[in-house]
């Protein structure tokens, strides 16, 4: 596959090394997957762990620093590995299977599966044993592994992103933004909060309802409640977090201040997924099948936690007063607000999207009427709740976002699940397209129609189709990376904040022409 | 059905191609002999560079012409016969027309160098161009060296396009500064110093005598005028300008000078036939423009045009203020209004250059009245917009000084740089003691 194309740059002595010893460190860790067992444990996985590290900082010191500041995409589509070529696959091969693993059987990674409360690992999660018991003392699950591998890679390749655009104070604020993030809220304090209270169940802070499909789930609410007032606190920020802040920020921001600055998922895909961004396709179809796709996803996890959480409420008014009645009008109340408030005020911009909206919309709406007038308790359809929660946990929270979301990243680029399947997204999205100040506006005539944006768009926005029209850009899937507006060569794109008005200026003629002519055809 | 034949799927071309679409059922055919379909022109260098494939410079997809009944034919047209409305193809099949629009674009310019149509020399303009240049220069061990010969805006993106593969570039430019006929000497210096600063072996005021071949009809070298020194090398790139490529209609009726000779309805003196892009020539030159304008947006401006007359509202072409852009190696260029090399008479220029050597601006205006006339800017980005407004309005130099926050369109986060720029303004303003 990559035989037909030009030899990539050849890389440096230095890089060469850096490289061996990432791969020393990589093979560490295989080694000890293959239950290899280590005398000193904490010796060998700060030695696998700094070698990976030390490894990426040295080689991208080695690929940016040594040359002018500027756009450092030269070779991306000759080099095998980010072009689909036979690394490209090989890769996608192993993180899949890694995943695979991961999820379905953690014995292989030497999980102790008998003892959940006091762990005698062996394999890959021995060796992390003694950084958890650092952390919070216990010993490691296939989790910690896991979230120790990704806040290293997030950590290791934001550096390198840092130095690759180095002329770039948004790139690097926003960089080092989703670190601090995944350091702090996704891997650190989560620990501590176990350290303090070891019944709280794992809660990452930024990680809110419908990413975090469980935090709604019984055993976590009724961990979270019976843990006091800390417990509480938490839920309701969980609440909170979906329901008002993110509103908020995504209304001056737009969906960029949770997409590309604070999410784990983001922050992944933004930096060791860098490499891979140009393989997502940009076709109308890819578009098509993005947009059934991740609504389908949102209903589905709207419907699936809401019965969830139906099931375990109680008749009883006595007991406590959000009864499953109070509970369904609640959330049919607030379905009817939004789709109230879109069609009052947006009716005109959705056109014949409004349509599916409404049909969308009625059938929540009506399963869920039918769901409680039937009487059900815990089957919905006949299907149990239960099953319905743990089908959306293996399709959509395991196989979708881990496998194939970034399993995936050298095949389809490096936000296929943001792009496909995040409901998260899907509702910052919606709200980014019709409630935001957030636009990216095209510079008047300038656009050559180069491509360039539309090539580093990691979400498969044609950014040129708006680009050469003269046209912002308002589209529900932009994360604001801002990489378009990075690599422009004619300075076109810029990511804003501004006024709701002419936010969507769709034009025929751009500025530069005959004004008589660009006012003629401009206002139909 | 009234048949609309357009010979060139460039820019132009397809930017009529799409506005008559919207405004009528009229039967549409491009034909071009450079590629199947559309694709841009300004992002060839990225495809040898590797930041893109050549797919991913085709603005629409395959399905797109189909769906808007655009037709696209694959051929060379060797002759047009007016009088008759046909067209002859080198591969001896014809077509004919109700309407003619030729939109061929340019050809890169040739000076009748001895060697200049060896192999391993050549222009950087079409896709064989590109395919020519990943043949001769796939790396640094086919080709040693590679000479380009014309400091213009192709000239350097050669050189990048080389550099970017790690091939040795010697760029030989005739003038005594980088395109010191367009740029400011301030501008024109920092660009000359950038070139360097990438290794890229800049001789200014030398020109091209020879190109020397080896026995197989190669390049082996270069002779150069001033010198006589001797380069050796394998590919040259001749990228001393462009003109209009009308070879094709010179037996014809149609009117030529340079290029074919258009009215401000860029009609020729044929009827029915009709000249837009690069290769139109303006009888008389509109504004400060060149009567041939070869740049990209100018394209796109006549075919926004002519699709009006064409479907019924007869309409001049009046392009509205100067603008363009470019980038330079790292560094981008934007201009709106017009700043000459020169400052014109009762013209002055204010010149700010910031002290990292990547980023500078030239502000022209008229020493009299104080009007602002034009900006460049180099590695600061400006919206065309507020500009545009301020050149409508007539606004002065002070003002346009004083609102320069107004304009920045860099990334969010950036440096800026007004009030360094406003107080070396006002410091320029004050009379010398």
């Amino acid at each position: 596959m990559s035989l037909a194309k030009p030899d990539a740059v050849d890389i440096s002595t230095k890089q060469k090394l850096a490289l061996t010893g990432g791969i020393i460190g990589l093979f560490i860790l295989a080694l000890a997957l293959f239950n290899t067992n280590f005398p000193n444990k904490a010796v060998f996985l700060t030695l696998a762990l700094g070698l990976i590290t030390i490894g990426t900082i040295v080689y991208s010191r080695d690929a940016y620093l040594n040359k002018l500041e500027g756009i450092k995409n030269d070779g991306v589509w000759f080099k095998s590995i980010s072009s689909r070529g036979v690394w490209g696959w090989i890769v996608g091969v192993i993180l899949t299977g890694f995943y695979i693993v991961l999820y379905f059987y953690p014995q292989y990674l030497g999980l102790d599966m008998v003892n959940e409360d006091h762990r005698i690992n062996t394999g890959l999660v021995s060796l992390f044993d003694p950084l958890s018991q650092l952390l919070s003392g216990r010993n490691a699950s296939q989790w910690f592994v896991y979230g120790t591998l990704y806040t290293v890679a997030i950590l290791a390749f934001g550096y390198k992103f840092i130095l690759k655009y180095r002329h770039n104070r948004y790139q690097q604020i926003r960089t080092v933004s989703v670190m601090f993030f995944q350091l702090g809220f996704a891997f650190l304090i989560p620990e501590f909060m176990y350290v303090m209270n070891s019944d709280l169940p794992y809660y990452d802070l930024k990680s809110m309802w419908p990413l975090n499909y469980y935090i709604f789930d019984e055993w976590s609410v009724k961990a979270f409640l019976s843990n006091g007032n800390i417990g509480l606190a938490l839920i309701l920020f969980g609440i909170i977090t979906i329901f008002v802040i993110s509103p908020i920020l995504t209304y001056k921001f737009g969906k960029r201040w949770y997409c590309s600055w604070v999410c784990g998922c983001g922050g992944l895909a933004e930096t060791a997924g860098d490499s891979f961004r140009q393989l997502s396709s940009k076709k109308m179809s890819a578009w098509k099948i993005e947009r059934w796709l991740i609504h389908l996803v949102l209903v589905f996890s709207v419907v699936m936690t809401t019965a969830m959480i139906y099931t375990y409420l109680g008749y009883d008014s006595n007991a406590f007063w959000l009864t499953r009645g109070v509970f369904i009008s609640l959330v049919i109340g607030f379905l009817t607000l939004v789709f109230a408030v879109v069609m009052f005020f947006k009716r005109q911009e959705l056109g014949k999207d409004a349509k599916y909206g409404a049909i969308g919309f009625f059938a929540v709406v009506t399963l869920l009427l039918i769901m409680h007038f039937t009487g059900t308790t815990d089957h919905i359809f006949y299907i149990k709740a239960g099953d319905l929660r743990s089908t959306y946990g293996i399709y959509i929270g395991s196989i979708f976002s881990g496998v194939i979301g970034t399993g995936f990243y050298p095949i389809l680029g490096s936000r296929s699940w943001c792009r496909f399947g995040c409901p998260m997204a899907a509702i910052l999205g919606f709200q980014q397209r019709l409630f935001s100040k957030f636009r990216i506006t095209t510079n008047g005539g300038q656009c050559i129609s180069c491509g360039n944006c539309s090539n580093s768009c990691e979400m498969g926005i044609d950014v040129r189709h708006y680009a050469q029209k003269g046209e912002n850009i308002v589209r529900s899937s932009c994360v604001g990376c801002g990489i378009c507006s990075a690599v422009c060569p004619r300075g076109v794109l810029k990511l804003e904040n501004d006024s709701m008005k002419g936010r969507i200026n769709p034009t025929e003629v751009l500025l530069g022409n005959d004004v008589d002519l660009m006012e003629l055809v401009n206002q139909k | 059905m009234e048949h609309i034949v357009i010979i060139g799927n460039g820019i132009s071309g397809v930017t009529l191609a799409r506005h008559i679409r919207k405004l009528s059922d009229k039967k549409i055919t491009i034909i071009s002999a450079e590629t199947e379909y559309f694709f841009s022109r300004t992002a060839l260098m990225y495809v040898y560079m590797g930041h893109m494939k050549f797919e991913h410079t085709q603005p629409y997809e395959d399905w797109f012409w189909k769906k808007n009944r655009i037709e696209l034919k694959k051929g060379y047209v060797k002759t047009v016969e007016t009088k008759s409305k046909t067209l002859h193809f080198a591969e001896g099949d014809t077509l004919q027309y109700d309407k003619l629009i030729i939109a061929t674009g340019s050809k890169p310019n040739k000076f009748g160098w001895p060697g200049q149509d060896l192999k391993g020399v050549m222009g950087m303009y079409s896709k064989q161009d590109l395919d020519n240049l990943e043949a001769y220069a796939p790396n640094n061990k086919v080709c040693k060296r590679a000479v380009i010969v014309g400091g213009g805006l192709i000239g350097i993106e050669l050189a990048e396009m080389l550099n970017s593969r790690n091939i040795p570039v010697t760029f030989l430019v005739r003038e005594s500064s980088f395109w010191n006929g367009v740029l400011p000497e301030g501008e024109s210096e920092m660009i000359n110093r950038h070139i360097k600063n990438h290794h890229i072996d800049l001789r200014l005021s030398t020109n091209l005598k020879e190109i020397k071949s080896d026995e197989n009809g190669n390049v082996k070298s270069v002779i150069l005028e001033e010198t006589g020194e001797e380069l050796p090398c394998t590919v040259v790139g001749l990228t001393a300008g462009v003109s209009p490529n009308i070879d094709f209609i010179k037996d014809s009726e149609i009117e030529t000078g340079r290029g074919i000779k258009v009215n401000r309805f860029l009609e020729t003196n044929i009827e029915d036939v009709y000249a837009i892009g690069d290769c139109a020539e303006q009888h008389e030159a509109i504004g400060n423009r060149r009567p041939i304008e070869a740049v990209w947006y100018t394209g796109r401006m006549m075919g926004e045009t002519l699709a009006q007359t064409l479907c019924g509202n007869r309409i001049e072409y009046k392009p509205g203020h100067w603008f363009n852009s470019a980038k330079f190696l790292d560094i981008e260029y934007q201009t709106y209004g017009w700043v000459f090399a020169k400052p014109r008479e009762n013209e002055t220029h204010f010149h700010w250059k910031h002290a990292d050597d990547t980023k500078c601006i030239t502000v022209n205006y008229n020493t009299k009245t104080n009007e602002f006339i034009g900006i460049n800017t180099f590695g600061i980005r400006m919206r065309h917009e507020i500009f545009d407004k301020w050149l409508t309005e007539k606004r002065d130099v002070d003002y346009v000084m004083n609102h320069l926050p107004k304009a920045n369109f860099d990334p969010e986060f950036y440096s800026t740089f007004e009030n360094e720029i406003l107080s070396a303004y006002k410091k320029q303003l004050q009379p010398v003691q």
